[in-house]
């Protein structure tokens, strides 16, 4: 609990609110509801105060002040909406806009433009700038990495600047020159390599950084966003995923200041386009007079349950670490006493952090869900479990790419039920083949390399028949006897928390858009 | 011309005394001169004391802003947990004024002697002196002094034999404005770009590479020395008119007198007097008509304004003016108000640092105003427009350069819409070089 | 210093050594930047891109760093000049004492033609430049390291006979 000494109560456009002293105004009056407008201020970055956009109206204070800078003190009334303040603002929106090119049609950032999104709140209806004068006019640059930079819609807030020299720790950016000829610049034998710097295309305010990946792809209005994961490694950034048309065009960090504050590396924000396969299994699949052909759901569920059923020994599970934790659980409540569970991770040489945040880094794990697949029983044995198939009864793949599984390993087993998104040559020997969704195109949670638990909610729609994969396994179980019908991913982790130790006391409705770390329960528990 | 002239009986010779003598120059003739006897003083007293002999003195920082010197000192930490710094700043470019350029080139010694009294009052070890890149004859000056200093045992490991150790070093500045702006100097010292900082934190709490630091002007450290020497009352007693302004103050006068140059007056001394009488007035068959008494950033006095105005801190603002760094402009009939106050905005257009929108964008937007004007081009609603503009860049910026920009504007436009009306009127002449 | 052939590094022998001197005057390497620059402008005349490159290697710091300090101090050039480098004050107080007057005469004297150009025969460029401080004695004109004072029209031929 905060010591009363330590909250002030300050007075923004009216309301009171308390907040913790040194917490700047600008902070503040989110909490008032108020949002401040402001360019080069971001809570990632340290405070420049250059843009000079904050300006509010602070009672008994000669001058305007910034909000970004100024810290909340007892008694302080604040009013954003003074004239003077307002009219400040406006001033500072006409001068950015004297030498901005207006292009908002042709512009990647039309539509998430704080320039656009401003000038549309505060500013003037028309320019005093007399048409007769020349704009400032310098070339597109390629920055390097995923970055063009387009000098002419800069406002040189400097947060990119800042982000490369204080959070990545690679000042490669420059603010050159001064006065109306300054713009940010690059050394020519330098690039934006470092692996986090696709960031400064989501810091920059206006369309200025912008991703070449995404470069006149959408119009930002046009795209529906789901909040998800990364699965680029086991760090388990938060990212929204950004469709169009059902088609994944863009990942961008969520904010979670306990995983990754506001940034993700390029590695996962490039790393989407295997969402948007078009070779999709579309319809369940069973092997009719030695070929596979297309059935319904209830009549390939019925095959599996009966090799699930006719085999005695054990069942060897091969998942994938990006599999949802209750497709995990399920297929463990499947396989039952003769569970033997093995995963497989890609593991490279070295981790690529984020210096300027600790704990955040594209982790050498490049999987989402080591750690649940591993509190779930799956070991990381995956290529002594394939070479023990001779003894497996039966094997049930669950989103598992047999990338390094050979055609013969798995024609040696009396039974193979394949769960997948696409069909790769050695899963062509499966009696039954069970379409399921992609992480995009289903809800799920998955656990990060720190014990958190997050959720991922639906991006797109999935292809024809293909379904969740704790879908396919709940009504498999039901198939079975075993279990009722599962209707929601949120149910499937009810069932799960409620018989696996580790995730004792988290619910789905409680992990929310931030997760829960696993393991917090037991603790309560231990020190009550 | 040329420099130095002759003493004007009404100057008061205390920092410019040795003006013109290169005798003074070197260690043994500075020492001869008097020199080193205030800093021997110093030493031998506890810094509170020092800064409190400075605090009674009345002495006010030269360099634009005016602040009580001594109060400054007063603000760093008693004591020092962690290095103090002083910075010097020598980084004279405000237009109309070159004081501190002559006190280097001809009494280099008696800065070494401020700065070494500033920095046992303030307990800096170490003391940069920013000298702006274009003065390559007072670096040079001032460099051979300082070696002498180091020869002489003034500075280095047991400076005057006190055991204590000062230590002094020039850094050259290389064409920037706005590095004498006291937070963009350490900027600079500390290898950046010359960019103003936010405050907080202050330079005393936060300043060169973190640490406790006091930024005083050239002519404020050699202010120092005549009051230790000569004591806080003698030098609070040299004032002609309002008591909070003490001491003398050189001032640079340049454009249309006969005799521009530095001169030394007391405080409360009468601008028209300075310009008329000292400087010996306006050239043959030209009257006075407009002037700036503090560098080029503050408001511009017409003819009765000048007349009126007592050189002092209050005797500028009651003409709605300041005495600044005391660069004294003056214009004779003659002038062309219009085309040179677009030369101030040209100025400050281009040594804007870029860091706020209101500067970087606002002085350039000015600029192109004001040549439209004078290309003939103008409308009267422009001049509605460059006050509106001047609003928006004062008082809402890091730094005083916008402001600085808006100032001459304002004051132009109010006290010489004349001379802009007939530009856009057509009762003048395009200027030709613009069109 | 055009690239022909490999880059040969500034700060060796007694360059070396006079940075070595400057870094013990300030408590972090980063402050030697402007001093290193002057003796990189000093030893070639003006700072190329690998000139930085190489000051960021000695000081720590990255070439775009450099760069950006580079293109902030106007006297710094970034590119080639004349053998004599005049900067002429046209701000206000040079200004209203004829200081353009001074610049059309030296860029005529010099065969410059335009600001900022160097002459045909490499001797000169000529800019125009913001106040020098040195506003009572105009116009005040710069060459190379030279401040000189009350430059006059006539006193132009003069003055870059002093240039060869």
């Amino acid at each position: 609990m905060t010591e009363r000494q330590d909250v002030v109560t300050l007075t923004i456009d009216g309301v009171e609110v308390s907040a913790p002293k040194g917490m700047t105004v600008l902070e503040a009056a989110k909490r008032a509801g108020v949002v401040i407008p402001h360019y080069c201020y971001h809570p990632g970055l340290p405070v420049a105060g250059v843009c000079r956009m904050c300006l509010v109206h602070v009672e008994n204070t000669p001058k305007l002040q910034i909000a970004c800078a100024i810290p909340v003190a007892d008694g302080m009334v604040v009013n954003p909406y003074h004239d003077e303040a307002v009219e400040a603002r406006r001033g500072v929106l006409e001068f950015l806009l004297i030498n901005h090119p207006l292009d908002c049609p042709i512009c990647d950032q039309a539509g998430e433009c704080e320039l656009q999104n401003y000038v549309f709140r505060e500013g003037r209806a028309r320019t005093r700038y007399s048409p007769t004068y020349a704009k400032r006019f310098n070339p597109v640059e390629d920055f390097g990495g995923d970055i063009l930079y387009v000098p002419n819609r800069c406002i040189l807030c400097t947060r990119c600047v800042q982000f490369m020299e204080h959070v990545a720790d690679d000042p490669v950016l420059n603010v050159s020159d001064r006065g109306d000829r300054a713009f940010i610049g690059i050394h020519p034998g330098e690039q934006l390599e470092h692996a986090w710097s696709g960031n400064v295309v989501d810091l920059c305010p206006v369309g200025s950084l912008i991703s070449k990946d995404f470069l006149h792809k959408a119009r930002a209005w046009e795209l529906d966003k789901a909040p998800g994961v990364c699965t680029g490694c086991s760090q388990g950034c938060n990212v929204v995923l950004e469709t169009l048309h059902n088609t994944v065009v863009r990942l961008r960090p969520r904010t979670n200041l306990e995983v990754n504050r506001f940034f993700m590396c390029d590695h996962g924000r490039l790393d989407y386009r295997w969402l948007n396969r078009g070779d999709r299994i579309e319809a369940p699949l069973v092997r009719q007079d030695g070929d596979l052909a297309a059935v319904d759901w209830h009549h390939a569920l019925e095959r599996a349950a009966d090799i699930v059923k006719g085999s005695g020994g054990p069942i060897v599970v091969l998942a994938s670490a990006r599999a949802s934790n209750e497709a995990l659980f399920l297929a463990t409540r499947v396989a039952g006493e003769r569970f033997v569970g093995a995963f497989r991770v890609e593991r490279v040489d070295g981790e690529e952090p984020l210096p300027g945040v600790p704990n955040l880094a594209l982790r050498s794990e490049r999987a989402p869900n080591v750690r649940g697949a591993t509190e779930l029983g799956y070991t990381e044995t995956f290529d002594a479990a394939v070479t023990a198939l001779a003894d497996a009864a039966a094997v049930i793949v669950v989103d598992e790419p047999l990338d390094t599984v050979s055609n013969a390993a798995l024609a040696k087993v009396p039974s193979v039920i394949y769960m997948g998104t696409t069909l790769p040559e050695p899963a062509r020997v499966a009696q039954v083949v069970l379409p399921i969704t992609n992480v995009a195109e289903e809800d799920g949670t998955f656990v990060n390399r720190d014990g958190r638990v997050q959720r991922y909610l639906q991006a797109k729609t999935g292809p024809g028949m293909a379904r969740p994969a704790w879908w396919v396994l709940g009504e498999l179980l039901v198939e079975l006897g075993r279990g009722e019908p599962l209707a929601t991913a949120g149910e499937a982790f009810e069932m799960l928390a409620g018989a696996v130790r580790a995730f004792d006391g988290i619910s789905y409705d409680g992990l929310g858009y931030l997760g829960a770390v696993l393991g917090t329960a037991a603790k309560a528990e231990a020190t009550a | 011309m040329g420099y130095p002239h002759e003493p004007h009986p009404k100057e008061t010779l205390i920092l410019s005394k040795h003006f013109g003598d290169a005798g003074a120059r070197s260690y043994d003739g500075w020492v001869k001169c008097g020199g080193y006897q205030a800093l021997k003083r110093a030493l031998a007293m506890d810094p509170a004391d020092v800064i409190e002999i400075v605090k009674e003195s009345g002495l006010r920082g030269r360099g634009g802003a005016g602040f009580p010197t001594g109060l400054k000192w007063s603000f760093m930490p008693k004591e020092r947990r962690k290095p103090h710094y002083l910075c010097c700043n020598a980084d004279e470019s405000e237009p109309g004024t070159f004081k501190d350029r002559e006190i280097m080139r001809w009494t280099p010694h008696a800065l070494i002697e401020g700065c070494a009294i500033a920095q046992h009052a303030i307990q800096a070890e170490v003391c940069y002196i920013y000298i702006r890149g274009e003065f390559t004859e007072p670096i040079a000056i001032m460099q051979a002094a300082l070696d002498e200093a180091y020869r002489e045992g003034v500075l280095g490991g047991n400076a005057m034999g006190t055991n204590r150790r000062i230590d002094m070093y020039i850094h050259r500045g290389a064409g920037a404005y706005i590095c004498g702006e006291e937070t963009a100097l350490m900027n600079s010292i500390e290898g950046r770009r010359g960019n103003p900082r936010i405050r907080p934190p202050f330079p005393a709490q936060q300043g060169v590479f973190g640490m406790p630091t006091t930024i005083n002007n050239v002519e404020t450290l050699v202010s120092v020395l005549p009051v230790l020497n000569e004591g806080a009352e003698w030098y609070k007693d040299l004032s002609l008119g309002n008591p909070k302004s003490t001491g003398t103050k050189l001032f640079s006068v340049c454009g249309h007198v006969r005799k521009p140059g530095n001169y030394e007056v007391t405080m409360g001394f009468p601008l028209g007097e300075l310009v008329n009488d000292l400087c010996g007035g306006m050239r043959d068959g030209r009257t006075l008509k407009a002037c700036i008494p503090g560098g080029s950033s503050v408001p511009i006095l017409n003819r009765e304004e000048t007349e009126a105005c007592l050189l002092d801190y209050e005797g500028c603002v009651e003409q709605g003016t300041m005495l600044g760094s005391g660069g004294v402009i003056v214009f004779d009939d003659s002038a062309d108000m219009v085309y040179q106050i677009m030369r101030l905005a040209r100025f400050y257009a281009h040594e804007s640092c870029a860091q706020c929108t209101q500067c970087r964008e606002g002085t350039a937007w000015t600029v192109r105003i004001l040549e439209r004007i004078l290309r003939g081009e103008g409308e009267m609603k422009d001049l509605d427009l460059l006050l509106d503009l001047s609003e928006q860049m004062t008082g809402k910026t890091i730094c005083v350069l916008s402001d600085s920009c808006a100032a001459p504007i304002v004051s132009g436009i109010k006290k010489f819409r004349d001379e802009f009306e007939a530009y856009i009127t057509g009762a003048k002449q395009p200027v030709a070089a613009l069109t | 210093m055009k690239a022909t052939g490999a880059y040969e590094p500034i700060f060796a022998g007694e360059r070396r050594k006079r940075l070595d001197d400057v870094f013990t005057c300030y408590p972090t390497k980063r402050a030697a930047l402007l001093p290193a620059l002057w003796i990189v402008q000093q030893t070639h005349g003006w700072i190329s891109d690998e000139a930085m490159t190489e000051v960021g290697q000695v000081l720590g710091v990255t070439a775009a760093y450099v760069k950006g300090v580079v293109t902030f101090y106007t006297m710094y050039h970034q590119h080639p000049v004349g053998r004599h480098f005049i900067q002429v004050c046209t701000t206000t107080p040079c200004n209203l004492c004829g200081a353009e007057g001074v610049v059309e005469a030296i860029l005529e004297h010099t065969g410059c033609g335009d600001l900022g150009a160097t002459s045909a025969d490499g001797r000169f460029t000529v800019i125009e430049v913001e106040c020098l401080g040195a506003c009572g004695f105009p116009t005040a004109v710069m060459v190379d390291d030279d401040f000189i004072e009350g430059v006059t029209v006539d006193g132009v031929p003069e003055l870059l006979g002093r240039y060869p």
